[in-house]
């Protein structure tokens, strides 16, 4: 050792770029982006306007709240409709993207994804039967109820994989796959049964939407993101161990059944969280691990940061182009994800340094 | 840190592997193990660092059994050199080395200047360190056992466990993981194919066949014609190595085990078939 300090070089790669460069200007891009977003729509709204008023609505006292620059209905088209379905939009992209990467990492299987483990089909189910089965359509009886069918669909998956108190992954891939076709059965027969006006709301669900947001029902979004983000932060090192193997990470101390449990049930129900309300958008959870594992790496110290960021700016910018695109018609939020996301996911795929994550095999 | 094994049983798959195996490995000394394919040697060694719990008996950590111990502090005592490798994932040289931290760190925050500067070391001492920034899976299976071992250097551990770790090397990277180990200076067990590498570089032998340790002690004390022939199967001829004295063994055939009806069986030709 020629020196006491190691010169940069020497550690990983990609360290300095997640921590100095990435985190930074993705927190930037998505202020960037929300702000943008809450002053586009029928009624016009700059974005300093925009600004004003959510910063009037979180700190008390605002001069320009009550002295008449502001229109009531700039003020309710930015905070009652516009900036809930926006955070619940960055909720969303950030919770599906950190289950996402949860996932890849304790089945050993880089396709997996939120909803491999039948948890949107479930929630799905719920939905749905509340919808048909329902007095009416309340959006917090959807929500509630499509929680409930994640949970169940989370605790059969769970259950169909233990063997002798371990998870395996393999069978809990095929346990998960096999109920979530069971349960989308059960989606399309009971959408096909009911009466046709249920059918706008049920496919309004199943395609996912943000559009129905309020700040009230960001609440369980919130929670759950945190809660799993905190959870995670501890494990990310033991999340690195996993990826070269159980035995390996056995051998460097980690309880490798109590941590793949543990880390599923999070997974899980922040996936249910999300979905109950905001529906099934997919793409986001498999595709924004991946590109985040492209950029910094593996590593999970940096990697999940990157991968919740990266998530949320996604999906807010896409609910920004579903809204402005075809207006004032609005394309579905699913439609959106797939058709930005997969040529910029297939461009990163091709580049030399996607080979150093694993996706060069 | 010496290492006790107290009448160890184990299973597998619900079949008994390993049968009452006793023996203690003093502190500082390399440990053989062989044994042919399928006589536990694996199951021994996951069942010495904690991987996979015995249904019987105890091993002791300078005193200490396994059972009391949590696993975090097992991993500080002995690190494991496994076959497996998963490849879905892929990460650099360097950060695969620095995952030897983990039991000595926390679960979160960059990896410390020390941590980084046990890897580096662990890297010259397996003549990797032109890896570091190199992606595992294009390495060679040469380098690739090199890397491993550093990781399992970089946990930084009294006792280090190895199965079959000169796999995949030519004779030359044989030779030098072999004499880096014993240079170590730490209490090594050791699973190796190659009986006259064993010889070689241990200073203890233990013989496992049939679920049993049939031999235990110095590789000249243990290593003979006779427990090859019982063991494996194998007739050989033992010969001093004209310089250093040390025996060697050449493998000359299978020791015929069925000769009488596989011959008979071999040799009738059915009648009718002889043209005179």
């Amino acid at each position: 050792m020629e020196g006491k300090k190691p010169d940069t070089d020497r550690r990983p790669r990609g360290g300095q770029l997640a921590t100095r460069i990435l985190v930074p200007t993705l927190t930037i891009l998505l202020v960037a982006v929300v702000v943008a977003s809450t002053s586009v729509g029928t009624i016009p709204v700059a974005p300093i306007e925009a600004m004003k008023i959510i910063a009037g609505h979180l700190i008390p006292g605002m001069p320009w709240m009550s002295d008449g620059s502001l229109t009531p209905l700039q003020d309710s088209a930015v905070w009652q409709f516009r900036l809930p379905r926006i955070l619940l939009a960055a909720l969303t992209g950030a919770a599906l993207a950190l289950a996402g990467a949860l996932l890849q990492a304790v089945v050993h299987n880089s396709l997996a994804e939120p909803y491999i483990l039948g948890v949107s089909a479930g929630a799905g189910v719920g939905a749905v039967s509340f919808i048909v089965l329902g007095v009416g359509v309340s959006s917090l009886g959807i929500g509630a109820s499509a929680f409930v069918g994640a949970l169940i669909a989370t605790a059969a998956v769970y259950l169909l994989a233990r063997k002798n108190g371990r998870i395996a992954p393999q069978r809990l891939i095929l346990a998960g796959v096999a109920l979530g076709s069971l349960f989308s059965a059960i989606t399309s027969y009971l959408t096909i049964s009911t009466d046709a006006q249920n059918v706008f709301s049920i496919m309004f669900f199943l395609l996912g939407s943000v559009s129905a947001a309020t700040m009230q029902s960001l609440a369980l979004p919130v929670v759950a993101l945190v809660g799993v983000g905190i959870f995670t932060a501890l494990r990310a090192r033991a999340l690195n161990a996993l990826l070269v193997g159980d035995d390996a990470a056995s051998s460097l101390g980690i309880n490798v059944n109590k941590l793949r449990t543990t880390v599923l049930i999070a997974a899980a129900l922040l996936t249910g969280a999300v979905v109950a309300v905001s529906g099934g958008i997919g793409f986001v959870g498999l595709i924004i691990p991946h590109i985040a594992r492209i950029i910094v790496g593996s590593d999970h110290r940096r990697m999940l940061p990157v991968a919740v960021l990266s998530g949320a700016v996604f999906l807010t910018t896409c609910d920004l182009l579903a809204r402005t695109l075809a207006a004032p018609s609005e394309i579905p939020l699913g439609v959106l994800t797939a058709l930005v996301g997969a040529p910029f996911f297939l461009w990163l795929l091709r580049r030399d340094r996607a080979d150093n994550v694993g996706t060069g095999r | 840190m010496k290492v006790t094994v107290d009448r160890l049983d184990a299973h597998r798959g619900g079949r008994r592997v390993i049968k009452d195996v006793s023996l203690t490995v003093p502190s500082g000394a390399v440990l053989g193990l062989i044994g042919p394919n399928g006589s536990g040697k694996s199951t021994l060694l996951r069942a010495l660092c904690g991987i996979d719990t015995p249904s019987g008996g105890t091993v002791r950590y300078d005193g200490t059994p396994i059972a009391s111990l949590g696993r975090r502090q097992l991993a500080q005592r002995v690190a494991f050199m496994t076959q497996e490798h998963n490849d879905e994932f892929d990460m650099p040289v360097l950060e695969l080395v620095l995952l030897g931290r983990i039991p000595h760190g926390k679960g979160f925050g960059r990896d410390s200047d020390a941590d980084i500067a046990h890897a580096q070391r662990a890297l010259d001492q397996v003549g990797a360190r032109h890896l570091a920034h190199r992606s595992f899976s294009v390495l060679s299976g040469g380098e690739r056992q090199r890397v491993l071992f550093a990781r399992a250097l970089t946990q930084d551990t009294p006792v280090l466990v190895l199965d079959e770790p000169t796999n995949h090397l030519d004779i030359a990277h044989q030779l030098e993981l072999l004499d880096l180990i014993r240079a170590t200076n730490r209490t090594v067990i050791i699973a190796l194919h190659d009986l006259n590498l064993a010889a070689r570089s241990c200073d203890e032998i233990a013989v496992l066949a049939d679920e049993s340790l049939v031999s235990h002690g110095s590789p000249e004390a243990v290593l003979g014609t006779e427990l090859i022939r019982r063991v494996f199967t194998v007739e050989s001829t033992a010969v001093a190595h004209p310089a250093t004295g040390q025996p060697h063994f050449l493998f000359d055939a299978r020791t015929p085990r069925f000769e009488p009806q596989q011959s008979n069986a071999l040799n009738t030709t059915p009648k009718g078939l002889h043209t005179p």
